[in-house]
């Protein structure tokens, strides 16, 4: 895969979004299916949150999102919402990785002028280009490292091991 | 493998260590692939790595011997599905010679530091954002998601990126019935919950010679909760005494060089630091405790990661027993880190006196933390925990409300049902 594109409805959020609020820990303990979970995402935000998700939806969210634990159930469960992709000021570095490594396209991009309900569209080319459609504004976005993007480009870390036996070895030291 | 050249500034701990184990002139900022000492994945998150593993196409094992699997989350497990769960593991890891540690024993990160398994300058990753508590014994030690650790499971890798650090100075020395729990909510409260996002917290300073591993291994944990990627203390003699009391070797000790480059420096003076608080439902939200005001308190938990170890059972109970017990109707938990903690305050009288004021015991592990297990307050119940985190539903229940405080905090709360400054006793 050379390019990636999605676009898709904003949902907005707000600064520190940890994971037991994605996910309840709880949860997990009767399940660990995001077909199951989906319907307790954000809940703690917003109880009536995970009825209103409509496939393809994009979560928009400010600063530090993910902190908390680093349970991959809470990338997991926003995939398994059909949502596939979060823009946020910052992400904890482990939901970072739980969403490389999962497919989910988090997008590290100034979202304090997004809007609830605005159309985003997101490229992942060469460079990493960010719309608000509705706005007709472009986000700047932080370029991907070469070993995030080749993960990202392979369609997460469970391709990269399957196919290739291990990690990508572009834009990584030794 | 590219060398050092003259001229180059020198290293933090952090560099130095995945420096070593890349086999790399590791600086900030550069991505590197780091042969890993230990790998440690729990019940909650060790059946999605399972799963992973499989996908990945897993096959052999890079290392069995380095890696453990602690059944912590649910100790004991609470429903039928977390009881499968741990049948999954113990299947899973059987035949592939990894080792269990079983329900009751601890919680990994406690049992990392216990068994020698985390050693000074050693590289661990653990399926837990907690993992960074093994900072304590001058390891890098860092919480990864389910994934990284199955492809780390097959690999006997992984790839990091090379954080900068924040130097954090401790300096002069705590007041009566201040404890390092207050250091360590100071410092989030002053940082924030992404201050150190990315970065490496080195611990240094006058202070820090005096501080026992278990006052490390706290400040360590934490570390996550301003958005560390690592909290790392340098060994010394008590480090060194903690690990020969353990009959384990001494590891590979690593210090900063002395013209290690630093993003930013942030002294704490513990001599000033009065007793903190983390009010609901965030850990940043810190002030100290004299300025929360009236709160009645219901329930009562000295546990966790972060605050259940026998210093903290110890601490509580100087406070405790100045008292003439618990509020009427408040609900006191107890719940240890690990057996031996549990062994410890067995031997020494503690867990008997604990227990004859009203006290609750569960089993060791991560109890009542994270709901997962254990003890869940009820709606409208204010908690005050020595735990590490405090968002909404944390402990099970969206409607209970979680302070966070010192183990010292938390008994003076028992006594008197309320937030209380526990300088108010005398002891």
């Amino acid at each position: 895969m050379n390019e990636i594109s999605i676009q898709g409805r904003a949902r907005i959020l707000g600064d520190d979004i940890n994971t037991d609020y994605i996910i309840a820990s709880r949860r997990k303990r009767d399940s660990l299916d995001p077909e199951v979970l989906r319907a307790y995402l954000l809940e703690a935000v917003d109880p009536e949150f995970a009825a209103s998700v409509e496939p393809g939806d994009l979560l928009v969210a400010g600063k530090n999102f993910g902190c908390g634990s680093a349970m991959e159930v809470a990338a997991t469960v926003v995939l398994g919402a059909g949502i596939n992709a979060v823009l946020a000021k910052s992400f904890s570095r482990t939901y970072f990785r739980n969403a490389i490594n999962n497919g989910l396209l988090p997008v590290v991009c100034d979202t304090s002028q997004v809007v609830e309900g605005d159309a985003l569209s997101i490229l992942l080319g060469t460079d990493f280009t960010v719309r608000n459609e509705t706005r007709d504004q472009i986000l700047n976005a932080d370029q991907l490292s070469p070993i995030v993007r080749s993960i990202v480009m392979a369609g997460g870390l469970v391709t990269c091991f399957r196919e290739h036996g291990g990690f990508p070895t572009s834009g990584v030291i030794s | 493998m590219s060398q050092p050249q003259l001229g180059n500034p020198g290293k933090t701990i952090a560099e130095k260590i995945l420096s070593a184990k890349s086999g790399h002139d590791a600086r900030a900022g550069d991505v590197v692939v780091c042969a890993l000492d230990h790998l440690m994945a729990t019940d909650g998150s060790m059946p999605m790595t399972i799963d992973y593993f499989d996908r990945m196409g897993g096959d052999k094992i890079a290392s069995p011997e380095r890696i453990v699997v602690a059944l912590d989350h649910y100790s004991p497990a609470p429903n039928r599905q977390t009881a499968t769960l741990h049948d999954q593991i113990r299947a899973f890891c059987k035949p592939r010679n990894i080792t269990v540690y079983n329900v009751g024993d601890g919680i990994g990160h406690q049992l990392a530091l216990e068994t020698g398994r985390a050693l000074p300058g050693s590289l661990i990753i653990g399926a837990d954002s907690h993992t960074v508590t093994c900072g304590g014994l001058n390891a890098f030690a860092t919480g990864v998601g389910s994934s990284d650790l199955a492809a780390a499971m097959i690999s006997g890798e992984i790839w990091l990126r090379v954080p900068e650090t924040i130097h954090v100075e401790l300096t002069g020395a705590l007041q009566d019935r201040v404890h390092t729990k207050d250091v360590a909510l100071a410092l989030v409260g002053k940082l924030g919950a992404d201050g150190a996002a990315y970065q490496a917290l080195e611990f240094g300073g006058p202070a820090v010679p005096g501080m026992s591993i278990d006052d490390r291994a706290l400040l360590a944990n934490l570390s996550v909760e301003m958005g560390a990627k690592c909290g790392i203390f340098r060994a010394d003699k008590v480090t060194d005494a903690y690990l020969k009391g353990r009959g384990v070797d001494r590891g590979a000790p690593t210090s900063a060089d002395n013209d290690a480059v630093y993003s930013r420096q942030v002294t704490l003076d513990l001599t000033s630091i009065v007793p903190q608080i983390a009010m609901p439902h965030r850990v940043d939200n810190v002030i100290p405790v004299t300025e929360a005001g009236d709160v009645p308190i219901h329930m009562v938990y000295i546990g966790t990661c972060a605050g259940g170890r026998t210093s903290d059972l110890h601490q509580a109970l100087e406070i405790l027993r100045t008292g003439a017990g618990f509020a009427e109707g408040t609900q006191v938990i107890f719940t240890p880190a690990s057996r031996n903690i549990m062994k410890e305050v067995s031997s020494d009288g503690s867990l008997a006196e604990f227990i004859g004021m009203g006290g609750i015991v569960q089993s060791a592990g991560c109890g009542s933390c994270c709901g997962t297990c254990g003890a869940i307050p009820g709606d409208g119940v204010n908690v005050i925990s020595t735990a590490n985190c405090n968002f909404k539903g944390r402990m099970g229940n969206a409607h209970a409300s979680i302070y966070l405080a010192s183990p010292a905090s938390c008994a003076a709360a028992a006594l008197s049902g309320r937030i209380t400054d526990p300088r108010g006793f005398a002891g």
